[in-house]
């Protein structure tokens, strides 16, 4: 007879860590800041990243971008659609970490949960589609094929929104991905947990390392050294907000090796479907000419 | 045996040149509100060719209110009206090229044989591509009846000086946006031409305005509140002082800036048409052209034949009055141009790299640069890295495709790429990792208005021409 029956077991805390080229670093700073939930409760201590865990960050997004923009978009689309599969059986997981996280009553945040997993299956389908709707060939008035191809852009740095902490980054990074891009994401700054949680899905969905960088802290602190940074591409400010200075002066930063922005808009509705926006944004386009020459030119070779 | 080539200039008879012209702003030719004017003059022979108003930040304003006011008429047409003032404008172009041809050799200096056969066919058919559009933006990809962004302010450069024009104004016209264009200070004559087709295809007055001046007039024009849309093609430092005045707008923004082009010769690939590729790439309007091949990537062990037959085909080039059917090289744009290409070349010099120049007599006035090679030059060398926008051309060598594709890549700008090689494998899987916006394999310098143009990296963001070019144009 055991005399411990009646004690309340006592629950195992998760330590919350960074998501960098496939692994959970903390924050090479050392430092975390205190998460809590819409009443104030104390829900973990989350790390407070740096600019050098920035810099970290596109280091291992650099070193990605070959593998994941040379596969095929294929591979890409069932690997996405392998996020959501992951997602999924950690839904209850994800529930709860959102409804705490946003305030949400359980079948709010359900519902948040369920558009999150969908979103991962829309943006999986889009993979080997996009370059249908958004290239093509052009019809030049000469002897050449001439065909226009989208092609990702390379590294981009997301600022996630704010206040829609787990759908909102699902629709800033998904889209970046999907086209093989790899990314930076700053998470929501006062509900990063979903974020840091979703590094956890991402490691077991066999995403390469490094493909999504996760990290959380404050935007002001580490979004200016992305937005300065010479080896990111692009920059998505959604997460700075509309008309903010911050947005501002990312902008400015981003200009210095013009960085393609995308800016924020004055009310993203992330419940919404999504159209191709976000998927274009970070897209480049490379048109290839080539002689054809000319076969039969003396009459029909039908 | 040499021949000689007997003079053969295209008449300047067919093109009127006014001692003055003003600002073009709501649909009337106009003096500057402080009557400042700027001389613009012929850069093979230094002769003024006319006087220009200059316009200030008053005029910019000017302009912007008469677009502004345009806009709501002209966006509200139902498109198929749109599409045929489009389609007038083309036709107009088409029937008065050959003036057309003449004025912009005798502003720019570039061959006629350039402004004849390239400029002039391609500006027309600009116009000719997009005013169909007008009517058909229901069906380009950007949703259901995408809307134009408002006033257009539009900045072009003086290498292309119509053919810049029309990339600019045809795709903003045709989505129903109005414009106020700054053509280049070395370049202004062109534009006001076109604000004459404008008059005569009937244009409403307000929807096209013309401001010549200089840079200080594009940035008042960028940077004014009533500007939706900027579009600008030009340097990559002016192109990154503009990304930065409009941070914080909602203003749109493309630019098509700088480049360092790689030509890649592989040792497969047929000699002689490479040659020609070659002289196309970099020589093509003096190469004062933003995609030009400005580095040859020879393969190591073709690279002697290569250039020797290079400097066989470079001596017989015919470098003279640019109105002469037979010239091959134009003069250089401006005094200023010619410096700058002059002190990036004594750099190349000064930095060890070995310079071959074409044996040609310079004619004694005018800005002319004769068409220049380096060799032994190394990936660290300026010549190698800076854009010098002029006849200029840097050859490196390389052993294995992986190396050719690091060396090309290895640049701040993304704009253009060559490849010449017979095995199609191979042109795939280059093509596939330049990261430039547009390749030419087995050719090179190639345009057409339905080929989407634009450059990766520090070359600009946003496309010109195709479907892609109406993005610009439209609040989507």
């Amino acid at each position: 007879m055991s005399e411990t029956t009646d004690v309340k077991r006592l629950s195992v805390f998760k330590t919350y860590k960074l998501y960098v080229g496939g692994k959970f670093p903390r924050s090479e700073s050392g430092r975390v800041y205190e998460v809590s939930d819409s009443k104030g409760n104390w829900l973990a201590n989350a790390p407070l990243a740096s600019r050098k865990d920035a810099r970290d960050a596109v280091v291992a997004a650099r070193k990605a971008f070959g593998g994941w923009s040379g596969a095929t978009a294929y591979n890409r689309g069932q690997i996405l659609y392998r996020i959501a599969e992951m997602l999924e059986g950690r839904r209850e997981q994800f529930v709860r970490e959102v409804g705490e996280a946003e305030g949400l009553s359980k079948s709010k945040a359900a519902a948040v949960v369920d558009a999150a997993i969908d979103r991962w299956v829309w943006y999986a389908g889009w993979t080997d589609k996009v370059a249908q709707i958004a290239g093509g060939g052009n019809p030049v008035a000469g002897p050449f094929f001439n065909l226009s191809t989208p092609e990702p852009t390379g590294v981009v740095a997301v600022v996630a929104p704010q206040d829609s902490s787990f759908l909102g980054l699902v629709s800033v990074i998904a889209p970046v991905i999907a086209t093989g891009s790899t990314t930076v994401v700053i998470a929501s700054e006062s509900a990063p947990l979903p974020a840091l949680s979703l590094g956890e899905v991402l490691a077991t969905s066999d995403l390469p390392g490094g493909v999504i960088n996760i990290l959380t802290g404050k935007a002001s602190e580490i979004a200016p050294s992305l937005a300065a940074h010479q080896d990111v591409n692009a920059i998505d400010l959604t997460g700075a907000g509309h008309g903010s200075d911050l947005a501002r002066d990312l902008e400015i930063a981003a200009a210095d090796n013009l960085k393609r922005v995308l800016r924020p808009s004055a009310s993203p509705d992330w419940t919404a479907p999504q159209g191709t926006e976000r998927l274009t944004a970070f897209l480049e386009t490379k048109t290839v000419w080539h002689p054809t020459g000319s076969l039969g030119a003396s009459g029909s070779a039908y | 045996m040499t021949f000689e080539y007997a003079p053969a200039p295209e008449s300047r008879a067919v093109v009127d040149i006014a001692p003055s012209y003003g600002l073009f702003i709501d649909g009337e030719f106009t003096e500057a509100a402080d009557g400042k004017v700027f001389k613009t003059v012929s850069p093979s022979t230094e002769e003024v060719l006319s006087e220009v108003a200059l316009a200030g930040k008053d005029d910019v304003d000017r302009a912007v209110k008469a677009a502004r006011k345009a806009f709501e008429k002209w966006s509200a047409l139902p498109g198929s009206e749109r599409a045929k003032y489009l389609f007038r404008i083309a036709r107009i172009i088409q029937e008065r090229s050959r003036e057309l041809a003449v004025l912009e050799t005798l502003d720019n200096g570039k061959p006629i044989k350039e402004t004849r056969d390239a400029d002039l066919p391609l500006v027309a058919a600009h116009f000719f591509y997009y005013a169909g559009w007008a009517d058909k933006l229901d069906h380009a990809g950007y949703g259901a009846n995408p809307r134009p962004l408002g006033v257009a302010g539009q900045v072009i450069p003086w290498n292309f000086p119509l053919l810049m024009l029309a990339w600019k104004i045809a795709p903003a016209l045709a989505t129903g946006n109005t414009v106020v264009l700054k053509p280049a200070e070395t370049t202004p004559l062109s534009a006001l031409f076109f604000a004459d087709i404008c008059r005569q295809a009937g244009l409403p007055r307000g929807v096209v305005n013309i401001l010549p001046g200089y840079g200080d007039t594009g940035a008042a024009l960028v940077n004014h509140p009533d500007v939706n849309k900027v579009a600008f093609t030009g340097s990559t430092a002016v192109g990154k002082a503009i990304a930065r005045s409009v941070a914080g707008t909602d203003k749109k923004v493309t630019l098509e800036l700088g480049g360092k082009g790689a030509n890649i010769v592989f040792d497969d690939a047929p000699i002689d048409q490479a040659v020609e590729g070659i002289v196309t790439g970099i020589f093509f309007n003096q190469g004062q052209v933003c995609c030009a091949g400005s580095r040859l990537l020879v393969q190591e062990s073709i690279q002697d034949e290569l250039l020797d037959a290079l400097k066989r085909r470079l001596s017989t080039l015919r470098l003279g009055d640019p109105l002469d059917k037979n010239t091959d090289i134009g003069a250089i744009n401006s005094a200023e141009q010619l410096a700058r290409i002059t002190a990036l070349a004594e750099t190349g010099e000064a930095e060890g790299a070995e310079r071959w120049s074409a044996p040609c007599e310079l004619p004694s006035s005018g800005y002319w640069f004769a068409p220049t090679l380096f060799t032994n030059v190394t990936q660290a060398h300026t010549v190698a890295r800076d854009e010098i926008f002029g006849p200029v051309l840097s050859v490196l060598s390389f052993r294995t495709p992986d190396e050719a594709v690091a060396k090309a890549n290895n640049t701040q700008y993304g704009l253009s790429a060559g490849i010449w090689t017979e095995k199609g494998s191979r042109i795939l899987a280059v093509a596939n990792k330049l990261r430039a916006g547009v390749v030419w394999a087995n050719t090179f310098n190639k345009f057409d208005p339905t080929s989407p143009f634009g450059g990766y990296k520090e070359s600009g963001y946003g496309r010109e021409g195709g479907r892609h070019g109406l993005e610009a144009y439209l609040d989507v």
